[in-house]
């Protein structure tokens, strides 16, 4: 299943990754920042919603990073280059992940910088969207986001062209450790 | 029709830019979208939504009550209504109380629907629309003409110069800057936004949730920075539980744009907290205008199952030439014809229902199954019935149904217009078929028609009977199609009776909406036909023919009340059966044998929309072909219509004319010296249009072919 997500995601323009530890997953996001020039700037900060991986990782490894904020306001995100957040399903048929975004900072980081990292726990593959129904109550769970890729679009002469109002790049972090609702 | 909207139809269809966008992007999509539905039972699913959606409709009062009661329990503010005055005055107020002086919006063709963007800027309210497609329409100051691609029509160039004009920098015409530049503008209105204004995709009356399908990430923009959100929701949105997401959801993405899923689904089902803490303003606006009646219409409430795909638009012949705008202001193609005569008012649809060639590609592709064609034949029906039938059309069907007379005028007509004869064809013909010379080369009517013919045919007396129905262009321009006919059923042991009193099959009355004329047609057919009791088969040529006289004599009959006449017409079609069908039927059972080891060279095959998309025989024939030793090499677009329609090619000339040089064009293309149909129609609009252009490849009916290639025992 997870290989059908994976296909399905990368189909869509998605970058997928996978890890077995929480601590190779950190690691790559942090030099994942490295790479993409994070710093205590204005477009390059780097902004993290609350989330499990973020409770469970080690501290000290993230707070040295200059630029990266998990105290978010739409200012910050508006000028952040990465936004992290981490989502709670995934559908392998449609290669989609799925986040209960009722917290505002789960919508800042994954809308407003150009690149967003989505952290997924590898076991909470789903195979398609029915099978994701039971998961949820919607009637206690305000917003809920499906994201399928980068946002996209085609308007002008129907050329597909990535990267509208939302990210341009989704790069998709799974990670084998992190235990999810399933 | 007036003149204003010939102009329009002109204008478009020499619009060389949109013409080409339209077809290049029509092409693609065929393709495209069979890709999206691989291993998914397109079928079974739409089956689905249209018993999901019917319920919703059947029960709509029910679902916005429950609707109303769940999402307030979550904290949103639900305001109902059947007046769009009364959603446009609820926004305004809201807007005021809250000091609002930006809004932004998602696409949303609920607002488009009540012209929502200048009400509010009337009262000093700026309002910016985020998708797009739609911000470039609202820079150009437009209308949108694609419920999904609201901008199809415009080039990278006007783009570029809306574009420039707006930042005050000369931009060229590269995409992904001119994308860029629409970032960077669009995001500091987002941040500033007092109000976000959306529409939503689904409403779940079960747990008070609305479904916002975008692929740009504004809707989720829209939804989550300014503090208040109004989403504008029309009633056929509804659906009752949350597990109906997942078949719309399935298929709205693959039917609007080939994609498995949109980039962005966006479920909201109550307040949510905004940035420093305070709970979101959230209102649904639930938006009846006249939808409600039409869910209970006992044939318009299946409109309500459509989930706004715009497929039947991106297939259609007709849109893909004159583009969106020829329709209206809001909806548009098939069923944009039938909303704009609902939501605005029937009359509206006047002209634009005229643009349907009901040929039913629409049909075949919709996932809410709608009967887009059928509808359409609706409002022409409730039209006529209100306004009555124009004079000369009046009687035109008066002449058509005295057979005799049709025929000497059509006679008189092609004699009188003789010195511009040549061969097979005449250049002008005056009285009403004037128009149809454009562009293509009438038949010339035959001296004797196929019933003067008939009897002079000697056929041996045979046990079997089989009744033979004529239609107008076999009996008065193409006779010899019926000799061939009777020829072959000969050979197969059955006899042929010709019922003298069989007249025209009501086809044209019934497509100008005249039902009553159609019904009178319908009865005298149906008491000629039945009489030879003893006859295993009604068989026609013609597939229009065929399917009024196997479904439409039972919806005719149905839609003006005359059930009485309904188990008669259900006889007969019972026995009707098409040319192809029977004789494929007769070559398996081994009662007609094809000369063996022929090799005919190539054939291409045209699909008749009537016979494949109705009849579904889109095979038999060309197994028939194959099997008499042509080789079959398929044309382009082989189903796309040829853009006869009967009487469409008198009343919308240049449209027909269009989509017949396509046609040409794709059958010239397989290098085929020979064109098969199974259809007077199309032969009579193929060969004209082959004889025009001074083409010399013979344009002919399946009959004609298959009667030479048959074993004498
Ligand atoms: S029946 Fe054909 S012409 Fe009419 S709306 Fe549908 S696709 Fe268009
Ligand atoms: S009528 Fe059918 S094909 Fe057309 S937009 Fe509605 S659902 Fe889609």
């Amino acid at each position: 299943m997870y290989d059908q997500f994976r296909t399905k995601a990368e189909g869509v323009s998605a970058e997928v990754h996978r890890f077995q530890t929480q601590t190779e997953a950190m690691d790559f996001i942090l030099e994942f920042m490295k790479q993409e020039n994070v710093s205590d700037t204005p477009n390059q900060y780097a902004v993290w919603a609350q989330c499990p991986f973020l409770e469970q990782a080690d501290k000290g490894k993230v707070s040295d990073v200059n630029g990266l904020y998990f105290d978010i306001n739409r200012e910050r995100a508006n000028q952040a280059r990465v936004g992290i957040s981490q989502v709670d399903w995934a559908l392998a048929d449609t290669g989609t992940l799925v986040q209960d975004a009722s917290a505002i900072d789960k919508r800042l980081v994954s809308t407003l910088p150009s690149i967003h990292i989505a952290l997924l726990p590898s076991s909470a593959v789903l195979p398609d969207m029915a099978s994701w129904l039971s998961c949820v109550n919607p009637k206690n769970t305000g917003y809920i986001s499906m994201i399928t890729g980068p946002s996209r679009t085609a308007d002008i002469e129907r050329v597909l062209t990535i990267g509208v109002h939302g990210p341009e790049r989704l790069v998709i972090v799974c990670v084998d450790e992190l235990g999810g609702d399933n | 029709m007036q003149q204003e909207f010939k102009q329009s139809i002109d204008k478009a269809i020499h619009n060389k830019n949109l013409t080409g966008a339209l077809g290049k992007f029509s092409e693609a999509y065929k393709v495209n979208r069979a890709k999206a539905y691989e291993g998914i039972d397109f079928e079974a699913l739409r089956s689905t939504i249209a018993e999901r959606k019917g319920y919703a409709a059947a029960h709509v009062d029910e679902l916005c009550a429950t609707f109303k009661k769940n999402a307030e329990a979550n904290g949103a503010k639900v305001f109902q209504t059947k007046d769009p005055a009364a959603v446009r005055d609820y926004i305004l107020q809201v807007a005021k109380e809250n000091n609002v002086k930006t809004v932004v919006k998602s696409k949303s063709m609920a607002t488009e629907e009540i012209h929502l963007n200048p009400f509010l800027e009337k009262e000093g309210i700026d309002v910016g629309e985020t998708d797009l497609g739609e911000w470039i329409i609202q820079l150009a100051g437009q209308t949108p003409s694609h419920m999904v691609m609201p901008a199809i029509h415009l080039t990278k160039e006007e783009v570029s110069d809306l574009f420039s004009k707006e930042i005050d920098e000369r931009l060229t015409s590269d995409i992904p800057r001119l994308v860029k530049v629409a970032r960077e503008q669009l995001r500091e209105k987002f941040l500033q936004a007092d109000m976000g204004i959306s529409g939503a995709n689904i409403a779940v009356a079960e747990t008070g949730s609305i479904v916002i399908v975008t692929n740009e990430g504004n809707a989720r923009l829209v939804t989550s920075l300014p503090k208040i959100h109004i989403a504008v929701v029309g009633i056929e949105k509804l659906v009752e539980s949350f597990s109906d997401i997942v078949p719309i959801l399935r298929a709205l993405p693959r039917s609007a744009t080939a994609q498995l899923l949109t980039s962005y689904v966006t479920m909201i089902s109550g307040q949510t907290p905004n940035e420093e803490g305070s709970m979101k303003n959230l209102h649904i606006v639930l938006m009846d205008n006249r939808r409600t009646e039409m869910a209970s219409d006992p044939v318009f409430k299946e409109a309500m199952q459509c989930i706004r795909c715009a497929s039947c638009l991106n297939v259609c012949p007709i849109f893909r030439l004159v583009g969106g705008h020829v329709f209206g202001k809001v909806y548009t193609g098939g069923i944009g014809t039938i909303l704009t005569a609902w939501y605005d008012e029937m009359k509206s649809s006047e002209d634009i229902q005229g643009l349907c060639i009901q040929c039913g590609a629409c049909k075949d592709v919709c996932p809410g199954k709608i009967d887009i064609p059928g509808l359409i034949m609706e409002i022409r029906r409730r039209l006529v019935k209100e306004q009555g039938i124009p004079m000369l059309q009046k009687s035109i069907f008066a002449v058509v149904n005295n057979r005799r007379l049709f025929h000497s005028m059509l006679r008189a007509a092609s004699v009188a217009g003789k010195p511009f004869t040549k061969g097979k064809f005449i250049r002008h013909l005056p009285l009403f078929l004037a128009d149809l010379t454009d562009g293509r080369s009438l038949p010339a009517i035959a001296p004797k028609p196929f019933r003067d013919v008939f009897q002079k045919i000697k056929q041996p007396s045979l046990p079997e009977k089989a009744v033979f129905y004529a239609g107008c262009l076999i009996d008065f321009a193409y006779p010899e199609m019926g000799t061939a006919i009777v020829e072959i059923l000969n050979k197969a042991g059955i006899e042929v009776v010709f019922p003298e009193k069989q007249t025209c099959c009501g086809a044209p009355a019934r497509y100008n909406g005249a039902y009553e004329v159609a019904a009178k047609n319908a009865e005298d057919n149906i008491e000629a036909l039945l009489e030879q009791s003893d006859a295993t088969y009604v068989i026609s040529a013609c597939p229009t023919c065929t399917v009024a006289l196997d479904h439409e004599f039972i919806q005719t009959f149905e839609s003006i009340g005359k059930t009485e006449n309904v188990p008669r017409a259900k006889e007969l079609a019972a026995k009707t059966i098409d040319f192809s069908t029977l004789v494929k039927k007769l070559v398996d059972e081994g009662r007609l044998t094809l000369k063996e080891g022929q090799q005919l060279g190539k054939i291409t095959y045209h699909d008749s929309c009537h016979l494949k998309r109705t009849l579904k025989a889109d095979q038999p024939p060309r197994e028939l072909l194959t099997k008499a030793g042509y080789e079959m090499e398929e044309m382009f677009e082989c189903d796309t219509c040829c853009g006869m329609g009967g009487s469409y090619s008198l009343k919308l000339p240049e449209i027909s004319g269009s989509i017949l040089t396509r046609k040409l064009t794709n059958i010239k293309n397989t290098g085929a010296p020979l064109v098969a149909m199974d259809c007077p129609g199309c032969v009579m609009q193929i060969r004209g249009g082959m004889d025009q252009d001074g083409s010399d490849i013979a344009v002919c009916h399946t009959a004609e072919l298959i009667a030479k290639r048959l074993k004498d025992d």
